[in-house]
């Protein structure tokens, strides 16, 4: 479970205070998949720093799964990223060095899990991102958009997070691969029941999350169930 | 994070850019490399100097006469040029100095040497038969000069190997040859072994002749020109300076020992004075390689630094999943360790390589010492935790966020 207590967040340069967050509360339930939907500048970036543990509040509380968070030290916020948190990010960023199932089992040699069981979870996870096994051992570079995306969502899977933010996760893709990896996030939280927020500035993405919290001046405008939720790739799946 | 886990991502970004990695390692190589030669260079001019002035004997003293100086003139004609040194005074060395294992006089001068129409201007040593044992030489062929060819003032000759091969060809067998030294016969008894021909004038070069033999019939004189002393062991070698010198002084009647009319010179203060020598220049030719270790190193910092630039965004990326601080320094120290490394054995393969071929080809002697190499494999080490550290503290205190976005 999430949870937000008003959250503020205030950058100081020069003199200049430029509020990025005021006063944002809300309660996410474990499973929820949510959109946070806002146009560039409206704070959601900041927001998601925050929800992933990148950076902490100025003023107010964020609870990861019961536990206060938001004055934790870098290491202990380090921590929690390689323990509860996911991210995909818009430019996927893998390793172009080294192959999928490598990138994918990344995150795993900084919380300490044991090396035997590592390759099996990492498949485990690419299986899950629906990533089709010919190209496991493949460099990034050496696939097309969409794959990449699922290698990165397979990578934010491998260490079982309470939460996985994905960060315009459809920008760098058009229209058709975008579906996919949309449909991907609906898989795995229909299947495997995970919590999901997924940041975007396009009402069409965020219309396949089952709740929307639209986001302003970085103040909540709206947060409200999706009445008419999209279901991603019944044309293409 | 485990070990393996840190060797296998440093050797993922290591092996992504092979030229770059060589290239600077090569700065290590040829650094670490030019230490290994430079050091082996003088640490074997060393040595062989040492070799050459042992070679003069073992635990010598050397006595010999001072300067020569007319009364009431400043005007000094060099020294050794003095006639001071007798045969006496070897001979109360001998008797009275009881840490003196040998004493051998001689007098030595260069004469004209002929035998069957050829001749050759060498140094003419007149002396007893201790003289091998305090001086080091061995025999070839035939015997030395007998205390019986002293006492009887025999007109034989020992020659040394070069003097034999230039009076009588290369390998010939003189024995019982005729030499002619100043116009005086002697016949040729021995032959001494090769010292080889390295070091303060040739030991090769020499004809030996009974010290009484020489003073009579050459010199005309009673004077010696060296008086060379064999210490019972190294420690003793002050001591017997010092008795010496108390000894002639009292035969000689000098209360002022500022005024001696002899010098009393320690071998080992040679083998100092040689050895301070090529200390100085082992040191210098290290300090001209140490400069190219200094730049390499520098090579090591700059492309760390621009890894770091470079890989700004797999760093964010490796702190979004959950790197610790400490894990993004270990990953870049020990990427900049593995290069100084790998730089230091191939510079230790290249400097030994070097050190071989210049002993083989420029007949140079090397000395390849294990401290060097454990010194260069310090040195390396030290070179990667010093050079590759700023650019390790710099990646690790990026902000993830900042480094996510960079471009």
């Amino acid at each position: 479970m999430i949870e937000c207590r008003n959250i503020s967040k205030i950058y100081h340069s020069s003199d200049i205070e430029t509020v990025a967050l005021k006063n944002i509360s809300f309660v996410l339930k474990t499973g929820e998949f949510v959109a946070i939907m806002g146009p560039s500048g409206s704070g959601k970036s900041t927001l998601m720093h925050i929800l992933g543990c990148l950076d902490t509040p100025t003023k107010g509380e964020y609870f990861l799964d019961g536990k206060n968070v938001s004055q934790m030290s870098d290491n202990e916020l380090a921590d929690i990223r390689s323990r509860k948190i996911g991210f995909v990010f818009q430019s996927f960023n893998l390793l172009p060095r080294s192959t999928v199932l490598r990138n994918v089992i990344l995150p795993l040699i900084y919380n300490n899990a044991p090396k035997a069981g590592r390759l099996q979870t990492g498949q485990a996870a690419l299986k899950a991102a629906a990533f089709p096994d010919q190209f496991w051992e493949h460099k990034p570079n050496q696939l097309s958009g969409g794959m990449t995306q699922r290698v990165a969502i397979a990578r934010a899977l491998v260490n079982n997070p309470s939460l996985i933010l994905a960060d315009e996760p459809t920008g760098n893709l058009d229209t058709k691969t975008g579906e996919i990896v949309l449909a991907t996030f609906q898989k795995l939280h229909q299947e495997q029941g995970r919590t999901i927020i997924l940041i975007t500035h396009e009402p069409y993405v965020a219309e396949h999350a089952e709740r929307i919290i639209n986001i302003k001046d970085g103040e909540v405008v709206s947060d409200s169930k999706n009445p008419n939720r999209r279901i991603a790739g019944r044309q293409t799946l | 994070m485990k070990t393996t886990d840190i060797l296998q991502e440093v050797y993922s970004a290591l092996t992504s850019n092979k030229v770059r990695s060589g290239l600077t390692v090569l700065g290590i190589v040829i650094g670490i490399g030019s230490v290994i030669a430079m050091v082996s260079i003088g640490s074997g001019a060393a040595g062989s100097i040492e070799t050459s002035i042992q070679s003069i004997g073992s635990n010598l003293v050397m006595v010999m006469p001072g300067f020569q100086r007319g009364i009431g003139t400043q005007v000094s004609a060099g020294r050794g040029s003095a006639q001071t040194l007798t045969q006496e005074d070897a001979n109360a060395i001998e008797k009275e100095i009881t840490l003196a294992k040998a004493v051998a006089p001689e007098i030595s001068r260069r004469y004209q040497v002929t035998a069957k129409g050829k001749n050759t201007n060498t140094q003419v040593v007149g002396t007893v038969a201790g003289y091998p044992e305090v001086r080091n030489v061995q025999i070839d062929t035939g015997t030395f000069i007998s205390d019986q060819n002293v006492r009887g003032l025999s007109k034989v000759a020992v020659l040394g190997p070069t003097t034999r091969d230039d009076l009588f060809g290369t390998g010939a067998d003189p024995i019982g040859q005729i030499v002619r030294i100043n116009k005086v016969d002697f016949r040729v008894i021995g032959v001494t072994r090769s010292k080889g021909g390295t070091g303060f004038g040739s030991q090769d070069d020499m004809v030996f002749v009974p010290l009484s033999t020489a003073q009579r019939f050459l010199a005309g004189d009673n004077y010696v020109t060296t008086i060379s002393i064999e210490a019972d062991s190294q420690k003793d070698m002050a001591a017997v300076v010092q008795q010496t010198t108390g000894l002639l002084l009292a035969r000689h009647n000098i209360s002022n020992p500022q005024l001696a009319d002899f010098q009393v010179l320690n071998q080992q203060d040679i083998v100092q004075t040689a050895s301070s020598v090529t200390d100085t220049m082992t040191i210098l030719l290290a300090s001209i390689a140490g400069i190219s270790l200094l730049v390499g190193g520098i090579g090591i910092m700059n492309m760390m630094l621009t890894a770091v630039t470079e890989r700004t965004r797999e760093i964010g990326l490796r702190k979004a999943i959950g790197a610790r601080k400490k894990h993004i320094t270990l990953q870049f120290l020990v990427e900049a360790i593995a290069l100084t490394f790998l730089g230091g054995f191939l510079g230790i393969v290249l400097g030994w390589l070097t050190a071989f071929l210049v002993s083989r080809f420029a007949g140079i002697a090397t000395q390849v010492s294990a401290q060097s190499i454990a010194l260069a494999f310090a040195i390396s080490a030290a070179i990667g935790i010093v050079f590759g550290y700023y650019p390790a503290r710099r990646a690790a205190s990026l902000n993830p966020i900042e480094a996510l976005r960079y471009e």
